[in-house]
C-alpha cells in the first residue's frame, strides 16, 4: 500500500485481526439472514395466493409480513445493533422512520378525507383524469 | 465490541469505555454519513409510496394493477435481488479478509443478478407500454412508473457504481478509503433490496389481491 495507508482519522485503528478472521461466522449471520428472508417471501406470496386465509385480512397481513423483513435485512445484512458503535445510527434509524410514517399515514388520511368530503361528482364521461 | 484485550501496534491494551475512547474511528464516521443519506432516500420513496397509494384507484378507466401484473415475474425479480443482497455480504466478507479472486467473483455474482433484475423489470415495462399502459395513461400508471421506475434507477446506479469500485480495487487494491467505499456500496445495495420488499408487497402482491 501507497500513502493512504496513512489515511486515518485521529483515533482511528486498525480493522483488529479477530474482526478480519470472523469469515465463517460472518457467513453464518448472512445465510441465516437469507433464509429468514426466503420463508417471509414465500409466505408473502403464498398469503396473496390461499384462498383459505380471510380476504380483508391480507393486505394487513402481508403489511406485518414486509415489516418483519424490512427488520431481518436491518439486522442481518445492514448489521443496525445496540453496541455503542451503533447508537447514532439507530437514532437516525428511529427518526427515519417517523418521517415516513409521517408521510404515508398523513397523506393516506387526508386524501381519503378530502375523497370522503367531495361534492358528489355529476359524471363526465369524456373527462380523463 | 467486547473487553477484550488486543494487541495494537505490539502492545496489549484492554478496550476502554466508549466515553474514554476518543473519537470514533473513520470506518464508523463514514458509515454514518452514508446511513444518513441512505434514510433521506427513504424518506424519498416513501413520499413516492404515499402518491402511488393515494392514487393506486385513479385508473380512469384504464387497467388495474389486477390485470397487469404478472405474479410469476416479480417473484423471479425479488430471488435475483434477495441472492445478489446476499452475494454482496459475501463480498463485502471477502474484501474484508483482503481475498482478491473472492472478491471479484461475488462482485460478478451480484452484478449479474442485478442485471438480471433490470432486465426483468424493462422487459415487464416494455410490455406494459406497448399494451397501451403507459405512464401517460392514468394517474395510477404515472404513479407506478415513477415510484418502479425511480428503484430501478436506483439499482442502474449502484450497477455503474460496482464496476467502478472493481476498476479500483484493480488500481489501488484494498486501500483504507478503497475498503470504506465498498462498504458504503453495501449498504446501498441493503437498503435497495429493502425498498423492493416495500414495493413488491405494496404495488404488486397488494395490487394483485384487491
Amino acid at each position: 500500500m501507497t500513502s493512504l495507508a496513512n489515511d486515518r482519522a485521529p483515533g482511528d485503528t486498525e480493522m483488529y485481526a479477530e474482526e478480519r478472521s470472523s469469515g465463517s461466522y460472518g457467513a453464518f449471520i448472512y445465510t441465516v439472514g437469507l433464509f429468514l428472508a426466503v420463508i417471509l417471501t414465500a409466505t408473502s406470496f403464498w398469503v396473496t395466493n390461499t384462498a383459505l386465509l380471510w380476504p380483508p385480512g391480507i393486505p394487513l397481513g402481508l403489511a406485518v409480513l414486509a415489516i418483519a423483513q424490512m427488520g431481518i435485512h436491518l439486522v442481518f445484512f445492514l448489521h443496525i445493533t445496540t453496541g455503542p458503535d451503533n447508537t447514532n445510527n439507530v437514532l437516525a434509524l428511529a427518526f427515519g422512520v417517523l418521517i415516513v410514517a409521517v408521510v404515508l399515514i398523513g397523506s393516506l388520511w387526508i386524501i381519503s378525507d378530502l375523497n370522503a368530503n367531495m361534492m358528489p361528482s355529476i359524471s363526465m364521461p369524456n373527462m380523463q383524469m | 465490541m467486547s473487553g477484550a484485550v488486543v494487541a495494537l501496534n505490539g502492545v496489549p491494551q484492554a478496550r476502554v469505555a466508549t466515553s474514554e475512547a476518543g473519537p470514533a474511528a473513520k470506518r464508523i464516521v463514514v458509515t454514518y454519513g452514508f446511513w444518513i443519506f441512505l434514510l433521506s432516500d427513504i424518506v424519498m420513496f416513501s413520499a413516492l409510496f404515499a402518491g402511488y397509494a393515494v392514487l393506486v384507484n385513479a385508473t380512469a378507466g384504464g387497467p388495474t394493477g389486477a390485470q397487469l401484473f404478472n405474479q410469476g415475474s416479480v417473484a423471479y425479480e425479488t430471488a435475483c435481488l434477495l441472492m445478489s443482497s446476499y452475494t454482496c455480504g459475501l463480498m463485502s466478507m471477502a474484501i474484508g479478509a483482503h481475498k482478491r479472486f473472492a472478491t471479484y467473483f461475488f462482485a460478478g455474482v451480484t452484478f449479474l443478478l442485478g442485471a438480471a433484475f433490470l432486465t426483468l423489470e424493462i422487459r415487464e415495462f416494455i410490455a406494459m407500454i406497448d399494451n397501451g399502459a403507459g405512464p401517460q395513461r392514468s394517474a395510477f400508471l404515472s404513479a407506478f412508473f415513477a415510484l418502479v421506475g425511480c428503484h430501478g434507477l436506483h439499482v442502474t446506479a449502484g450497477l455503474a457504481w460496482l464496476m467502478v469500485m472493481m476498476a479500483q480495487v484493480r488500481v489501488t487494491g484494498f486501500s483504507a478509503v478503497v475498503e470504506r467505499r465498498l462498504l458504503c456500496f453495501s449498504l446501498f445495495w441493503h437498503a435497495l433490496d429493502i425498498i423492493w420488499v416495500g414495493l413488491f408487497t405494496v404495488v404488486y402482491l397488494m395490487g394483485v389481491s384487491q
